[in-house]
């Protein structure tokens, strides 16, 4: 690459754990390539970098920049345009930037209950404490500035123009290795599409042996012994593979855990938790009314559970309750 | 102008799609409200029709199908009956009003049962005043 110019790239971080951030770091020796191959121009976790550097760039100056998290502030937001003006790709990295992910529960609640909850009614708070947070304070003659934190979380395709979607919590590292080389080599597929992942759904790649399914209780894990070789659903433990899109490795299955579904819906389906919510319906052995309201109590989030990533992309989006 | 509630009804064909016709044939009188759509079984109505249709401005979303025992393709509505509590508590988390969404069975023969059905859900969504969940959506997108 002596006669091409480096490839410029940006990692950022929104409303996130930082896992995507370490599973860059997973592709090991790989991220030393890169760094030989590409100016890495702003990537907060591991380098040292100021808005204001990002902000100095010229339009389009970024070939690449891999966004993770989601927008769940003023801050996130104001970084994710100021990153779209700047990069010629901007990639929606990870399961919360691609649907909202695991901050995206907090659709379910209100800003106001989650404030309260954190500030105020907290069990380890001291009584009497009132310190809750302002986006301004005034101190010594200066003003003091925090982010706004908003009323919902948002995928970041609700906030900017994404060019490619990268799913997983966190994306599998040898998918992390494909996209780039894709990048690197100019080989990626049309706009708009979901790349490192599989076409097929996690039960399609899941190697479990998969029989006629029928269940008249639904258990957590650790509640049976697990046949290793059977379908998990078929032992009553919720898996969301058939809802699923496979790319991770069916790494929860193979570990004996039902898959979470963090690689978002299979291709072809619009709302990954409705979908989830037909297939378990399908497999509750039962045509009694009571008993079927019986066995879904053994569901107190369900919820929860079919949207642990997705519920800023899932067709309701949020709570609305007045 | 007064508030009118606009209801998706997803029917099965060989019962309560029937059943509505036959209201119409006896010239039984319902609300306008609903806006049926004929689907070959209960079993066909994917969850997410519901929501997808709560989320474009629905009102209230109704389904109906054969009564137990009685389907067309011998199992399907227990399948529909079987998704459909399932649904409610996933409503429930989104805050959906319980009376925005019912289930319930009208056979071919049922024509006044339907008419009553509709006429009930109808003067209960309109209690409920209108849907915000379409207008939150778009909300969202202009205020943070």
């Amino acid at each position: 690459m002596t006669d091409k110019k480096k490839l410029q790239i940006a990692l950022y971080w929104g409303a996130a754990c930082g896992g995507c951030d370490v599973a860059v770091l997973d592709t090991n020796e790989f991220i030393l390539d890169v760094a030989a191959a590409a100016d890495i121009r702003f990537w907060p976790i591991a380098t040292d970098g100021k808005y204001m550097d990002l902000e100095a760039l010229a339009d389009g100056e970024l070939d690449l920049t891999l966004f993770n998290g989601a927008v769940r502030n003023s801050e996130n937001e104001h970084v994710a345009k100021l990153l779209r003006q700047k990069s010629g790709m901007l990639v929606a990295f990870g399961a919360c930037a691609c649907m909202g992910g695991v901050p995206g529960l907090a659709n379910l609640t209100s800003r106001d209950e989650i404030l309260t909850t954190a500030y105020l009614n907290n069990a380890s708070i001291e009584p009497g404490n009132r310190t809750v947070p302002y986006v301004e304070t005034d101190l010594d003659g200066m003003k003091l500035e925090i982010p706004a934190l908003y009323k919902r979380v948002y995928k970041l395709a609700d906030i900017v123009d994404v060019d490619y979607f990268v799913p997983g919590c966190p994306p599998a590292p040898d998918q992390i290795k494909n996209v780039i080389l894709a990048v690197v080599k100019g080989e990626l597929p049309a706009r708009k599409s979901v790349v490192g992942a599989s076409d097929r759904a996690l039960c399609d790649d899941c190697k479990r042996s998969k029989t006629e399914k029928k269940t008249r209780r639904f258990v957590r894990p650790f509640e049976i012994i697990q046949d290793p070789e059977k379908c998990l659903m078929e032992q009553g433990i919720l898996c969301m593979g058939s809802a699923t899109r496979s790319g991770c490795g069916v790494r929860c299955p193979n570990s004996n855990q039902g898959c979470r579904g963090c690689y978002g819906p299979a291709p072809g389906v619009a709302d990954q938790g409705t979908k989830f919510l037909s297939a378990i319906a399908s497999i509750i052995d039962s045509k009694d009314p009571a008993e079927i309201d019986e066995i879904i109590s053994r569901l107190p989030d369900f919820a929860g559970y079919a949207y642990r990533f997705g519920m800023p992309a899932s067709t309701l989006q949020r709570s609305h309750r007045s | 102008m007064s508030y009118e509630p606009k209801i998706v009804g997803f029917l099965c064909n060989w019962c309560s799609y029937t059943g509505a016709d036959l209201a119409g044939t006896s010239r039984i009188q319902y609300p306008p409200n609903i806006r049926i759509i004929r689907v070959m079984c209960s079993a066909r109505i994917d969850p997410t029709f519901v929501v997808d249709a709560l989320a474009k401005g629905a009102d209230g979303v109704l389904i109906c199908g054969c009564h137990p025992g009685d389907c067309h393709y011998s199992e399907g509505n227990y399948k529909a009956m079987r998704r459909f509590p399932l649904l409610k508590k996933l409503l429930q988390s989104y805050g959906v009003e319980d009376d925005r969404v019912r289930q319930t069975w009208v056979s071919a023969s049922e024509g006044q049962r339907f008419a009553d059905v509709v006429t009930d859900m109808t003067e209960r969504v309109r209690a409920l005043g209108p849907s915000r969940i379409h207008a939150a959506l778009l909300a969202d997108q202009r205020e943070r």
